[in-house]
């Protein structure tokens, strides 16, 4: 025994811990925006009149729900190049951070629109509304408050999974702390710190997702 | 050099598919059995037992998981105990799972009504006997379809453990690939084998589910 942990030499890499960290921030950001639109297009395919829609939103969300977000990751970034389709590996990242949230919100979005009440669809089709408009003005809204929670659980699960594109060497959070590990063998606390830092993250983001969440959600309901 | 052919591919990748399973399953056990101690902790009415759980769900909810096999890998070692990246594995894995299945029992224990409990207690039953005969055997009812859903989880977790240098399937994914340079076809084969293991969990988890909505709507 006798080892002291030694967290002062961590602070003369602070500039790759703050850069990693905004890596992840916008890592994040990103794929959480095109995640969200993603599971939205996902949960209206499944409703679809078009059976190749409904069968192939199915099948998506099953084989990402199905298989590690990793393997994803390889087969983007490895798999993809070798027949032609190259990208770098923030692009690679973010497309299979993206293709991973949005499988996992379709499935949530369309819990929620499965309980939407008959007689609303009814009423909205009565009123001579286009199949798109009652699916965008009467069902998304509510049903996406209904299940908003799970969003947003969703999005920090995926934004923590995000330490794993540190393994295409996009130099994000994880990045940043297997590079300081490297640098100054303190592996145990450069890891500690950037644990704390997802923790932090993850806490912020429950907090600006609740206040987005309270305040389009009440004027929603005051319109009404 | 030696020249794979698909079928030397597929069959490494099965052999190193044994070792996904067996830490799956190695984790899915510690996990339940912390889990279960967790959710005695949480579900208890002592103060600091509560604010422990709690803490340590939100700890393991809320760092990434590769994280936590980094800390359990190189932190095991600071403290003089010789880790082989499977140990730091099962440990890491052990310790994330039954943060979630810890949080899922809970919410099993919670939502039977409360009057199961004040009517166990005009009855004379003491804390043990409420749950031993009325809580437990209806929530672990309740409790199947959203656990065998969580392995799904597990299964997925353990492909995380590659990055520790264990070799498992998607280790030996990567390894081939640097053997082959044929990406596509392998990682290709690797979600498939993964697929065909997580696959079947998930459907059944729906169908337990389905089958006991149907059965509590009976009732």
């Amino acid at each position: 025994m006798g080892y002291e942990l030694n967290f002062g030499a961590l602070l003369e890499y602070q500039d790759v811990l703050l850069s990693g960290l905004w890596m992840t921030v916008k890592l994040t950001v990103v794929s959480t925006l095109l995640g969200i639109m993603l599971g939205i297009l996902g949960a209206a395919a499944r409703r679809h009149r078009n059976p190749f829609l409904r069968h192939g939103s199915k099948a998506y969300v099953e084989l990402i729900r199905n298989t590690p977000f990793i393997v994803q990751l390889f087969f983007i970034f490895f798999g993809l190049p070798a027949i032609g389709i190259k990208m770098t590996e923030v692009e690679a990242g973010i497309l299979a951070l993206v293709i991973n949230l949005g499988a996992y919100l379709t499935e949530i979005i369309r819990a929620g629109i499965d309980n939407t009440p008959k007689g609303q669809i009814e009423a909205a089709r009565t009123l001579g509304l286009s199949s798109r408009q009652i699916f965008i003005r009467i069902i998304l809204p509510p049903a996406f408050q209904r299940v908003y929670s799970s969003v947003v659980s969703q999005c920090i699960i995926v934004m923590l999974g995000s330490a794993v594109v540190s393994q295409i060497s996009v130099q994000e959070l994880t990045f940043a702390a297997n590079f300081i590990q490297s640098r100054n063998f303190l592996s145990f606390e450069s890891y500690l710190v950037a644990a704390l830092l997802y923790l932090l993250l993850a806490f912020l983001m429950r907090l600006i997702f609740n206040l987005i969440g309270s305040r389009a959600f009440s004027r929603e309901e005051k319109q009404s | 050099m030696s020249q794979f052919t698909d079928w030397d591919i597929l069959r490494n990748l099965l052999l190193a598919a044994r070792w996904t399973i067996l830490l799956s399953l190695l984790a899915f056990a510690g996990g339940s059995i912390v889990g279960l101690l967790l959710t005695f902790m949480r579900i208890s009415r002592r103060k600091p037992l509560i604010w422990i759980t709690r803490i340590y769900i939100e700890i393991f909810q809320g760092t990434p998981l590769l994280m936590q096999l980094f800390i359990a890998f190189f932190g095991l070692g600071l403290l003089g105990i010789d880790v082989s990246a499977w140990t730091a594995a099962a440990l890491a894995l052990t310790l994330f799972s039954s943060a979630f299945l810890s949080d899922i029992w809970r919410g099993c224990v919670e939502s039977l009504p409360k009057g199961q409990w004040e009517a166990s207690r005009c009855l004379g039953l003491n804390y043990l006997q409420t749950m031993r005969y009325v809580i437990l055997p209806q929530a672990l009812r309740i409790a199947i379809p959203p656990t065998v859903g969580f392995s799904v989880q597990i299964v997925k977790g353990t492909a995380l453990a590659s990055i520790i240098g264990f070799v498992e399937l998607t280790k030996a994914g990567t390894m081939l690939n640097n053997a082959t340079f044929e990406p596509f076809k392998v990682f290709a084969m690797v979600a498939l084998i993964y697929f065909l293991l997580c696959y079947p969990l998930s459907r059944a988890s729906q169908y337990l589910e389905e089958k006991l909505n149907v059965a509590g709507k009976r009732a």
